[in-house]
């Protein structure tokens, strides 16, 4: 029997690690949105904590800072009864030699059962993940993949219009520098529905056509029918010519307002990963639309996805606990 | 003049001269002779005298080598010039831990290579006569094979001023160059280029536009997909169309180092056909590898510049078979575990390719590329001339630098049985066809298959 068959029949999530979206199933993404739509609801009770996680640690290692990610993380773990562990590290201010393999080597003896990584630099996470014993969940890696944050983005569509295939997404900003774009092509691609790209071409890496999306310029051809349009964050570091000339001159043909917004169909919504850069790529107003704007419960479906990737990747370590045990959770389970 | 170096600076020229003169004479014989200067290929013997080639051909010793003689059966393997590497990292001084002039002497001895041109990038830079003297004086402490060294074509590397290329050039430096660094000014470069003509002297272009380059490997869709900078193509070409018409504008001597794409190929190209005094090399693994390797942030395939397209791969290949490429040369960057157990980002560029130069070049005359002496001229006659050494070729009267190989005996590359100090190189299991028996240096046998 395959790896993938043997998932199938006990566990639904074959992975050790959750290192990005790229070669994520069809089913293995179903399968994780399905059990984090019993964490929403465990997240809404006044009682949100179960113990199914309980004895596992978790250690969140961040070598970028991050406020919100971490801080999902880290309600995800204690949610499911983990012990938590926060760790940052200022990676710019450590010697590059050996740190991440030592910091991986040590944690490592420490017996985590999930480390939770987020590192500024492309392909990092991965590297760290085959020094451990433990699960890896990228939390963010460069460039590169943010696999949860996609994984949040296709709950929220998928409760709120009830399915991913066929529609239609607009990605929108800095793809060349994002993470969460790549993911959510992958994922969303995978899924079925249909992705298009827009940017000044200086935030468009080589080649993204490649990654089966279309490519636009024009904020207003972009837009057009679709049903989602997901903003990014411009870094302001970005902004004073040398990707583009000034934020005005972003605003104007890239920042997403009332007007651009009306090329989308009429009852399109508005996603953005957050931190928002409000008046530079969003409109603010826009941003606080309760009809249209997805931003809020983005940040609520962040909790319960990552909650079902600590659950899935730690299947196998509660092994018989799995059908007796915590039933929270399992019950979303096929 | 005091100092000044004649030939190598390995000093591997023969012990003052005993009272009682006892000729050294080795015969090499039942050998497959083959020279690429002279587009010898034929069956015989060659006689070594006291470090020279005192004879070679059909007819020599066809009657039996005479007492005296040591005789040497090459059991009918080819037996060929030494390879001269015009392109090597020693990192002596200053990263000894990766790499040392006895080391790198020993992996060039396995690979087959009986003379190296070092880049002058070691810590410190080799940019004034003492680093050169270093070099030297280490090399014939070594006694392995001949070590040229390159010495910087700027104040240390800063692309600035130009180094004292007359001095250096006397000193016993082969070219200049700033190493993995591109001269990038061009008014620089220009001065570099034109200076260096009164003393005969090649500049070594590293060709790559700085500003284009900032980015970890080949720009397209893999480096889209994993998130890392990419570098164009175009970076090469740019520097390397700028580079030729400034060596048009001095009438100075340019050298294009590991050439990677095939925009910068048909530059070339163009402007040897226009008459312009240009040469340039390539390394095996841009014509083995392509940007593919790099998989998944594998950062023993991180190489500056970087893998490139399959297009780009087969051009550099076509370009070594048709001699727009002058010469193969190993680009031996030796890097410990530490530089490369990284986020890919930070891994250091490079491969050791000391060991597997022949072999893996040998596999363009295996896939029916180019003729066996066209493969071997890239990698002996035609370096020796760009850097206006001796050695390179099997002629009555030249060093006794020698290469023994099986040309057809077929074994897979194990980086971990290098005898580099370092064992980088994206080639585990890499089935090659060609294997070193003997490398001669002056001869003295400094390596033996299985010995």
């Amino acid at each position: 029997m395959t790896a993938s068959g043997l998932a199938a029949a006990n566990l639904g999530f074959a992975p050790r690690h959750l290192l990005g979206t790229e070669g994520l199933s069809a089913d293995e993404i179903t399968f994780l949105l399905d059990l984090a739509e019993g964490y929403v609801a465990q997240s809404r009770r006044s009682d949100k904590k179960s113990s199914l996680l309980r004895g596992l640690t978790v250690i969140n290692l961040f070598f970028e800072s991050s406020t919100r990610t971490r801080t999902s993380f880290e309600l995800a773990g204690k949610r499911l009864g983990a012990d938590v562990i926060n760790m940052s590290i200022a990676w710019s201010s450590i010697k590059k030699g050996e740190t991440l393999i030592d910091t991986a080597m040590t944690l490592n003896a420490m017996h985590p059962d999930v480390l939770v990584v987020r590192h500024p630099d492309s392909g990092a996470v991965k590297l760290l993940s085959e020094k451990v014993d433990g699960a890896v969940i990228n939390a963010g890696d460069g460039s590169h993949e943010h696999p949860t944050q996609a994984l949040l983005d296709a709950l929220t569509i998928r409760r709120r219009i009830g399915r991913l295939e066929g529609l239609r997404v607009a990605i929108c900003g800095d793809i060349l520098h994002s993470r969460v774009a790549r993911s959510n092509i992958h994922l969303l691609g995978t899924m079925g529905a249909r992705v298009r790209v827009v940017a000044p071409p200086t935030l468009l890496p080589a080649a993204i056509e490649r990654m089966g999306v279309e490519v636009f310029f024009d904020m207003g051809q972009a837009l057009q029918d679709c049903d989602i349009v997901m903003m990014l964050r411009l870094q302001t570091e970005r902004m004073h010519g040398s990707f583009v000339p000034s934020t005005r001159e972003y605003f104007r043909f890239y920042g997403l307002d009332a007007e651009k917004l009306k090329a989308a169909k009429p009852d399109a919504l508005i996603m953005h990963p957050g931190p928002m850069n409000r008046g530079i790529e969003i409109d603010s107003e826009l941003a606080d639309d309760i009809d249209r704007s997805l931003i809020r419960e983005q940040v609520e479906m962040g909790v319960a996805v990552r909650m079902a990737c600590l659950d899935a990747l730690t299947q196998d370590l509660r092994g018989h606990n799995l059908a007796g045990g915590d039933v929270i959770g399992s019950e979303a389970r096929p | 003049m005091n100092g000044a170096m004649d030939g190598p600076v390995d000093g591997a020229v023969a012990a003052p001269a005993p009272a009682r003169v006892v000729r050294h004479r080795t015969a090499y014989v039942n050998a497959r002779l083959l020279d690429p200067a002279s587009g010898l290929d034929a069956p015989g013997a060659l006689v070594v005298e006291d470090g020279r080639i005192a004879e070679l051909g059909p007819q020599v010793l066809a009657e039996g080598a005479p007492e005296g003689f040591a005789v040497i059966d090459c059991g009918g393997h080819c037996l060929a010039p030494g390879l001269i590497d015009m392109r090597v990292q020693l990192r002596e001084p200053g990263e000894e831990h990766k790499e040392t002039i006895v080391s790198a002497g020993h992996a060039a001895a396995v690979g087959g290579v009986t003379s190296v041109a070092a880049l002058p990038n070691t810590e410190p830079v080799v940019d004034d006569v003492a680093g050169v003297e270093f070099v030297a004086r280490r090399a014939r402490e070594a006694k392995l094979v001949k070590i040229y060294t390159y010495a910087a074509a700027t104040r240390g590397f800063e692309g600035n001023e130009i180094t004292e290329i007359g001095l250096l050039a006397e000193f016993g430096a082969v070219g200049f160059t700033d190493g993995l660094k591109a001269i990038a000014d061009a008014q620089v470069m220009r001065r570099a280029l034109s200076y260096a003509r009164a003393f005969d002297q090649v500049i070594v272009q590293h060709p790559e536009e700085p500003a284009l380059a900032i980015g970890v490997m080949n720009e397209g869709e893999i480096a889209t997909r994993l998130g890392l900078a990419g570098i164009p193509a175009a970076a090469e070409a740019i520097m390397v169309d700028r580079d030729l018409r400034l060596a048009e504008l001095t009438g100075g001597r340019y050298h294009a180092a590991h050439l990677s794409t095939a925009a910068a190929v048909e530059a070339i190209r163009q402007a040897k056909a226009r008459g312009l005094n240009v040469t340039c090399d390539t390394a095996p693994h841009y014509f083995t590898l392509n940007e593919h390797t790099v998989g998944d942030y594998r950062s023993f395939a991180k190489v500056s510049p970087p893998l490139r397209a399959e297009a780009d791969r087969a051009a550099i290949a076509a370009a070594v078979a048709d001699g727009t490429i002058d010469a193969v040369a190993s680009d031996h960057s030796p890097h410990d575990q530490e530089s490369k157990r990284l986020p890919f980002n930070h891994a250091e560029p490079g491969i050791a390719g000391l060991e597997t130069l022949l072999a893996l070049t040998l596999a363009l005359h295996h896939n029916g590329a180019m003729p066996l002496l066209d493969a071997l001229h890239r990698m002996t006659a035609r370096p020796a001339e760009i850097l206006g050494i001796e050695g390179g070729r099997l002629a009555q009267g030249a060093p006794g630098d020698l290469v023994l190989f099986d040309l057809e005996r077929p074994w897979r590359i194990d980086p971990d049985r290098f005898r580099s100090k370092s064992k980088n190189a994206p080639y585990e299991d890499h089935p090659v066809q060609g294997q070193v028996l003997r490398t001669v240096v002056d001869g003295r046998t400094i390596f033996e298959a299985g010995a």
